[in-house]
């Protein structure tokens, strides 16, 4: 594991990346401190004129600007990005683990086992996945847990295939074989030797799947079922503001679109690079 | 003038880690209906010498000096140029006949492209050409062939129709790159028979590059021998196996084991019973028909396998592909669960253990696979590799005591200690099966079972791993079943050998009497494929040939090919029986004809 970390250091996409990543979870955390406004707030006086009063300057404390209805830009930037964070990660992190225990039992097990458990998957996977969205949030009432419980169970499909193709692939290869023959017991080959050779494909796929879970969040938001006002997320925020582009308050898309290319570039680079500082064949 | 004159060819490639020279500064010359043997071992360069000529350098190679065909010049020639050139004046065989066909396209199809693309035969002309070519090779049912897909024929009929392609266009050169590597030994010698003659027949000129010097002595009129990059020796054949001036050329030699030779046979005081396996089935379902009405047939891999196996024994399994060997191996260590049967270990039945006891047993069992790289965890380093059944077996040791153990044995078979925290793929092939060894060795199991362990490995490396093996079987008396397609390696190292022919027992009995008198039509067959080092001797060895290729065994008769009475008389289900012809040297019933 050191010398992952090792490898995963000498990587420079990587570590900016996550230098940037980390300026932004700085940046939510501490930026309410300089805020001058809530994320409630009315300016009642920029209202009127959004487009000279509401732009980004220092004087009036909008320093992004303001929205449509005279909210200040910068506190909901912050609010968003970190609910979309929030979101990504957790979404995916359930992905993460429901996915690929799920995927690693089907395919190891295999047989009936096998079977059943990638029927279930095929089945949840041809209900369209905003119908299953829509009734979880409809079922569970609109919360953020119901939000991550939605997007979790959706996501977790693709997972598990993909990992249970790999499991396939892996589970006849010598080494397993090997294991066997040393007897080295089905759960210790599965943590041992399975799971390590898995991580690759797993991390990359998830670091994908950040990015996809902030997108569906904003359409579920756009939907209605997402999150409410007056929270906001980053897709809410840019659908919103490629609403208003045309009337040249351009910042009202730049700055939360800003945020969003940031975070998905960065979850990219990171993805990669840990995939690489995991994989000992790049030492 | 020669066909081909190659002058001081250099290869280099441009790589993230520098300039590797792979050939330097090489020159031969091939005359018309001659033979050029060109031998060495992997990455000596010898296969990238002949692409370079050819043009067909990776992107990042290049090439200087000077190559002439027929007296033209080709070296870095446009591909335009060049293309007109391949497959009409040079034709060229690769070592896996599978991956040289295109998958998707029927034999007649491809050949017909070579032919549509240098002459201006109409399509009838094209496939009546083909059909031609396809029987000169010997072919059966030729005709038939060439409207199948390259799956449907046997690696054997696959390389036949690579000559055939190559030859299509009677070219002037023939590169053969490694050949015969990939087939089984009665067909090797077939498909190395088969070049000889066109050879003769057409005046083609032919180069043959190989790893193996049986191979060579077998084919060649002369001899280069390459060794990273430069040629070390060269001279007709029997000058450089008589006198190898060069101290590599007498090492490769030396490390190939030859089946003609003699060992000394150890001498056990007490045989002391360790194996006892009896009448070990193993058969798998195989679905047969539409996909509807599918019904399954029992594919009988290893039918009715009895034999016994003392303590510091070894013995050694040999039979082509598909004969069940390697099955058999699993079997018996219940990576497979065998269909039926018993095996005795120490007095216990392997068979009936419940899954802990079998954990347990498992400790004295081991096993050493074919693929070095492929036995290893790519995410472990080697000293994790080798720790595992020490973590499983002795979990007590704290990892400190671990760590000195493993040490220790990589020590014993030769690794260094700064390799501790390598991975795999940093290691040769050699230096992983070291550590393959090492990992079966830790726990000083009772019997390793070595399933084809030096097959993927080069002749010198192989002759190491064989010393290696041998030198842990004097330290620690364990037994080892040896595994091998290769005959002359199986002798050089066994003490009893098991002939294998679907599934059955053709002939067993200690390793001198199954190779200096076979009894079985098909062990005789076997051991006058293999080549012998020596072109003297090779040359006036007679061949026993069968006539056809190995069969499926889902087809009844099969199993009494060398039996025919019996399917004459409609015994289809008879199996023959295994007679002592002398002590100890068993054999299988068979008719006297082959």
């Amino acid at each position: 594991m050191r010398d992952a970390r090792d490898r995963f250091l000498r990587n420079k996409a990587a570590i900016a990346c996550m230098a940037v990543l980390f300026l932004i979870v700085v940046f939510v955390l501490v930026g309410p401190q300089f805020s001058q406004w809530s994320n409630e707030e009315i300016d009642w006086d920029a209202l009127g004129d959004i487009q000279t009063m509401g732009a980004p300057s220092l004087e009036s404390g909008h320093y992004f600007g303001t929205d449509e209805l005279g909210r200040d830009l910068f506190a909901r930037t912050i609010q968003a990005t970190g609910t979309s964070l929030l979101v990504g990660l957790i979404g995916s992190a359930m992905a993460l683990i429901l996915g690929t225990a799920w995927g690693v039992i089907a395919g190891y097990v295999g047989g009936r086992t096998d079977n059943i458990m990638m029927r279930l998957v095929d089945i949840l996977l041809a209900i369209p996945t905003t119908l299953v969205i829509i009734l979880i949030l409809i079922i569970a009432g609109r919360s953020f847990v119901a939000l991550f419980v939605a997007l979790g169970a959706v996501s977790w499909l693709t997972m598990a295939r993909i990992v249970r193709a790999q499991t396939l692939a892996l589970k006849n290869r010598e080494f397993i074989e090997a294991a066997r023959a040393g007897g080295v017991s089905e759960t210790m080959i599965v943590f041992r030797h399975i799971l390590p050779n898995l991580f690759g494909v797993v991390i990359v796929y998830a670091s994908l799947l950040i990015p996809e879970m902030i997108l569906s969040e904003s359409f579920i938001s756009f939907l209605g079922l997402g999150i409410s006002e007056p929270y906001t997320s980053l897709g809410a925020l840019i659908a919103q503001g490629a609403g208003t582009m045309a009337y040249g308050t351009l910042w009202q898309l730049l700055f939360p679109l800003f945020f969003y290319v940031a975070i998905i570039l960065t979850m990219f680079f990171i993805g990669d690079g840990l995939r690489d500082a995991l994989d000992p064949k790049d030492r | 003038m020669s066909v081909l004159n190659v002058q001081n060819l250099c290869v280099h490639f441009d790589t993230s880690d520098g300039v590797i020279e792979s050939v330097k500064d090489i020159s031969f010359k091939i005359e018309k209906g001659q033979c050029l043997g060109i031998v060495g071992e992997s990455g000596s360069g010898k296969s990238q010498s002949f692409l370079a000529a050819m043009g067909l350098l990776a992107k990042n190679g290049s090439a200087s000096g000077a190559v002439q065909l027929d007296g033209q010049e080709i070296l870095n020639s446009p591909i335009s140029s060049l293309n007109k050139l391949r497959g009409k004046d040079v034709g060229m065989i690769f070592q896996d006949p599978l991956t040289a066909l295109t998958p998707h396209l029927k034999i007649g199809q491809q050949m017909t492209e070579v032919l549509h693309v240098h002459t201006s035969h109409s399509r009838s002309d094209a496939r009546r050409h083909c059909l031609d070519w396809l029987q000169r090779v010997r072919i059966p049912d030729a005709e038939k062939r060439l409207n199948q897909y390259p799956h449907e024929l046997s690696g054997g009929m696959r390389q036949r129709v690579m000559i055939a392609m190559a030859m299509l266009c009677s070219p002037k050169l023939l590169i053969a790159d490694e050949p015969t590597t990939a087939l089984d030994v009665t067909v090797q010698a077939e498909v190395l028979d088969l070049i000889s003659e066109l050879q003769e027949e057409q005046g083609t000129a032919v180069a043959l590059i190989t790893h193996d010097m049986g191979v060579v002595a077998r084919m060649c009129d002369y001899v280069q021998v390459m060794r990273l990059g430069k040629f070390v020796e060269e001279g007709p054949v029997d000058s450089v196996f008589e006198n190898p001036s060069h101290e590599y050329t007498q090492q490769l030699l030396q490390a190939m084991p030859r089946i003609d030779a003699t060992h000394p046979i150890k001498v056990q005081s007490t045989p002391n019973l360790l194996l006892d396996a009896k009448d070990i089935k193993v058969h798998f379902p195989f679905k047969v028909g539409g996909h509807l009405f599918s019904r399954s047939v029992p594919l009988r891999a290893v039918d009715g396998v009895s034999f016994t196996l003392n303590e510091g024994e070894t013995l050694g399994i040999v039979g082509e592909s598909g004969c069940g060997k390697s099955t058999l191996a699993r079997a018996l260590i219940r990576l497979i669960e065998p269909t039926s049967g018993d095996v005795s270990w120490l007095g216990k039945n392997l068979t009936q253990l419940d899954k802990n006891a079998m954990t347990q047993a498992r400790r004295d069992l081991q096993i050493v696979f074919q693929d070095p790289f492929a036995s290893l965890d790519p995410r472990m380093t080697i000293s994790d590799s080798i720790a595992e059944p020490l973590r499983t077996f002795r979990p007590e040791l704290t990892s400190r005591e671990r760590r000195e153990l493993v040490q220790d044995m990589m020590n014993r078979v030769g690794l260094d200690a700064s390799m501790t925290n390598r991975y795999p793929h940093e290691l040769s092939g050699g230096q992983n099966q070291r550590v393959g060894i090492a990992r079966a060795m830790i726990n000083k199991p009772k019997l390793i079972i070595c399933d084809e362990a030096v097959s993927a490995l080069d002749v010198s490396i192989q002759a190491q791993i064989l010393e290696l093996l041998k030198k842990l079987q004097a330290e620690f008396g364990m037994s080892l079943l040896f595994i091998s397609h290769d005959l002359s390696v199986v002798k050089e190292i066994s003490d009893r050998v098991m002939v294998l022919y679907l599934g059955r027992i053709v002939e067993l009995g200690s390793s001198t009497d199954v190779c200096t008198n076979p009894a079985h039509p098909y062990t005789q067959a076997l051991i006058s494929a293999v080549p012998i080092p020596d072109p003297k001797l090779e040359r006036s060895r007679e061949r026993i040939r069968l006539t056809d290729e190995l069969s499926s065994p889902l087809d009844p008769k099969a199993f009494l090919r060398f039996l025919p009475s019996k399917i004459d008389s409609n015994e289809i289900d008879y199996v023959p029986k295994l007679s002592e012809v002398a002590p100890g040297h068993f054999v299988a019933e068979h008719d006297n004809v082959v």
